[in-house]
């Protein structure tokens, strides 16, 4: 068989030499490779006050956004627990009342939303599917409990703040290449509903 | 003049139990750092950092250790025999520490015009009360392993009594053919005639003398104080904890921490019988100043000892276990001839070369 | 009384318990513990008799080595109250009287051949590594080597048991 990495040696079962029995040679060796270690480069990150570099679009921690109102985005349609592969969104849909326009944006809202954190994989479906941009991932890490039930995230931690400057920055997430990529027409059931457009699939895909 | 002649009676009466005392605190504060040591030389070795949050580099983490030790429930197991259950590691604790009554620390020290030894007690045999000593510690380790009812902590204490008895001929012999270098079994003895570097046209050091009954002792150190690649008896693989499997809380610190002071005497034994013990070079030009050689000689041993007390770490991240019947291979036979044969040809040579009659 | 007989009491009453308890505990492990104690008792005895190298090599030997053998078969064996034998009341009594004229027979011995020891006459030095090595080595000569070839010879015949197929 061709050796793909040429690093791979021939294994030859022969006598042992003298001096190989005697294995002192060869425990020497061995503990010189160990101390060779005590002065190379270690890998330890010191984890709270030294952060590892993440990638730009690392996917952590939902947010529920707002829109520029300040009112939920968010309409309760299902289509992110529907995709969500590992089951872990629930939620329950609220008719919106007068005098809340402020606070939903659509007609219907999600009374109760819920992730749970221990069954997410952080696979960004949901993202996906969300056809009313509510749903984003983020660069934040969902912190550790001691309790189950305490990962299972409801409203409470899920929708961002009201206030502009204490909004989540899902910019890292929302390069030019995703918002592009969003705009294709295999995807257009991400941008405004549009009865003309023909939506779907191309054919011959 | 008054204040030289309270010290003195002061020193005459007091010093044997101060330096017990010392001896006692050093091995334990050796003890709880090498902990810290080992710890941190493993991280070091696989790339790592170690512990590094209880203070600064961590070096609070023996204390932490401890307080945790002390602060965990103490689980005692129904079926198991009380007495001799709690008996176990106080014998290992003790047979670890009685070792170091016998080894001088330094050469002796001036005070007040008297001088004193910085050794507890400077008996003739000193050489078999260690062997005596080291010979009795595998109880601690039987008892508790047999009183804990446990498949695991029996086959421990089985595996560790076998593997102990089987070193210790070896050792035993090594430290025979070294009573026949020095021709004494007092340790003081052993410590002063290695004092200088070259006489009779050799190195006073044991170990240049006879390198092979080192590797044999040290060898058989290893296998004593149950370090690895001789660590079977607490082979965790295979055993889940070993002898200590039913022990928690202070009692299993306490088998724990005997292992590292058998370690840090061990070390000294190996750099007093093979190292010069406390000899350091040039301590002829100091000898104006009998004080300070004898403070610049306990450093010299304690460096000494704590040096091979790195080896023994060091030897633990690097070598893998040993297989039991590689072990006892090893021990009976290739240690005990190989040591016999060292025995036989040193007495050859001490006769050839006229030093025995 | 002064330290030493202070001392000897202790470690004569030590030893009696525990050799007592060797034949009357239930548990053999027990057995083996109390012998230890016993040997150490013994081993005291001889540092007040200022021989020094015995008692070392007393420990080193006995309770180091051959009681640690002893206490690795019991505890492989696991011997309990099941498979203890039970023998019959005669064969207990007679193992009593025979066990009490062999201690009648030694002490009757001793009491006539060796000569009390007491202060004056006691040689401290007699048990001081140079003075055994001395007597050893010179005058019991050949009841050394002897000794040592028949352990030698021992050592063989245990090898060859435990070797199965040897013709």
């Amino acid at each position: 068989m061709q050796s793909l990495t040429n690093r791979s040696k021939v294994v030859v079962k022969k006598e042992m030499s003298f001096a190989e029995k005697l294995y002192l040679p060869a425990v020497a060796k061995g503990m010189m490779i160990t101390m060779s270690h005590l002065f190379k480069k270690k890998v330890t990150i010191n984890y709270p006050e030294v952060e590892r570099p993440r990638a730009e679009v690392y996917r952590g921690q939902h947010v529920l956004k707002r829109d520029e109102n300040g009112a939920e985005r968010c309409t309760a349609c299902g289509l992110c627990a529907v995709a969500c592969p590992a089951e872990a969104i629930t939620m329950e849909a609220a008719e919106r009342k007068k005098g809340e326009e402020g606070l939903y944006r659509e007609e219907k809202y999600a009374a109760v939303y819920e992730i749970n954190m221990l069954r997410c994989i952080f696979c960004g479906l949901c993202e996906e599917a969300c056809p009313k941009e509510a749903i984003f991932l983020t660069d934040r890490i969902v912190p550790t409990e001691f309790e189950r039930d305490d990962f299972v995230y409801g409203k409470d931690k899920l929708v961002e703040p009201t206030k502009k400057d204490e909004r989540i920055n899902i910019g890292p997430r929302q390069t030019q290449t995703t918002i592009d990529f969003k705009k294709n027409p295999e995807y257009a059931h991400n941008l405004l509903w549009d009865p003309n457009k023909k939506i779907g699939p191309k054919k011959g895909h | 003049m008054t204040l030289s002649i309270v010290l003195v009676t002061f020193a005459g009466f007091w010093f044997p139990l101060i330096m017990a005392g010392l001896v006692f605190a050093v091995s334990l504060g050796v003890a709880a750092y090498s902990t810290y040591v080992e710890r941190k030389f493993a991280a070091f070795l696989q790339d790592r950092l170690g512990p590094s949050r209880a203070g600064p580099w961590g070096i609070l983490q023996p204390l932490a250790d401890g307080v945790k030790m002390v602060m965990k429930e103490e689980i005692i197991p129904n079926v198991s025999n009380k007495f001799l259950f709690i008996l176990g590691p106080a014998i290992a604790m003790l047979t670890a520490l009685m070792t170091g009554a016998v080894i001088p620390w330094g050469p002796k020290i001036n005070i007040g015009g008297e001088w004193f030894s910085l050794q507890v007690a400077d008996v003739n045999i000193g050489v078999l009360y260690l062997l005596g000593v080291v010979s009795i510690g595998v109880y601690g380790i039987m008892i508790g392993g047999w009183a804990s009812n446990n498949k695991y902590a029996l086959l421990g204490a089985l595996r560790a009594s076998s593997q102990m008895i089987s070193y210790e001929i070896a050792m035993g012999i090594s430290v025979i053919t070294l009573i026949m270098l020095s021709g004494t079994l007092q340790t003081s003895e052993i410590a002063a005639q290695q004092h200088g570097f070259w006489a009779d046209g050799w190195f006073t050091w044991n170990f240049f003398k006879n390198p092979l009954t080192f590797l044999i002792f040290f060898i058989c150190a290893l296998a004593e104080t149950n370090r690895t690649p001789f660590d079977l008896p607490e082979c965790e693989t295979e055993l889940v904890g070993g002898y200590h499997t039913e022990y928690s809380s202070m009692k299993l610190g306490f088998y724990l921490f005997a292992e590292y002071v058998n370690m840090f005497i061990s070390s000294a034994v190996m750099s007093l019988f093979f190292f010069g013990g406390y000899n350091f070079p040039f301590m002829d030009e100091l000898s104006n100043h009998p004080n300070l050689v004898a403070v610049i000689g306990a450093a010299s041993m304690l460096i000494k000892t704590l040096f091979f007390v790195m080896v023994f770490m060091w030897i633990r991240w690097t070598i893998p276990r040993f297989r039991y019947d590689q072990l006892m291979n090893l021990g009976w036979k290739i240690l005990i001839p190989l040591s016999l044969a060292n025995l036989v040809a040193t007495g050859i040579t001490m006769w050839a070369t006229g030093k025995i009659g | 009384m002064t330290t030493t007989e202070i001392l000897f009491f202790i470690l004569t009453g030590i030893a009696f318990f525990s050799g007592a308890m060797v034949v009357m505990s239930r548990n053999p492990v027990y057995s083996v513990l109390y012998l230890i104690t016993m040997f150490f008792a013994i081993a005291g005895h001889y540092i007040l008799l200022n021989a020094q190298f015995l008692a070392v090599v007393h420990i080193i030997v006995y309770a180091g080595a051959i009681m640690v053998l002893f206490l690795f078969v019991i505890m492989m064996l696991n011997l309990n109250k099941d498979t203890e034998p039970h023998n019959p009341p005669w064969v207990k009594i007679a193992a009593v009287i025979a066990g009490g004229m062999m201690m009648a027979t030694l002490v009757g011995a001793l009491k006539e051949t060796a000569t009390p020891l007491t202060k004056t006459n006691y040689d401290t030095t007699i048990g001081t590594v140079e003075r055994l090595g001395n007597v050893l080595f010179s005058d019991f000569l050949i009841p050394f080597e002897l000794s040592s070839a028949l352990f030698l010879a021992a050592m063989v015949g245990a090898v060859m048991l435990s070797k199965k197929n040897i013709h």
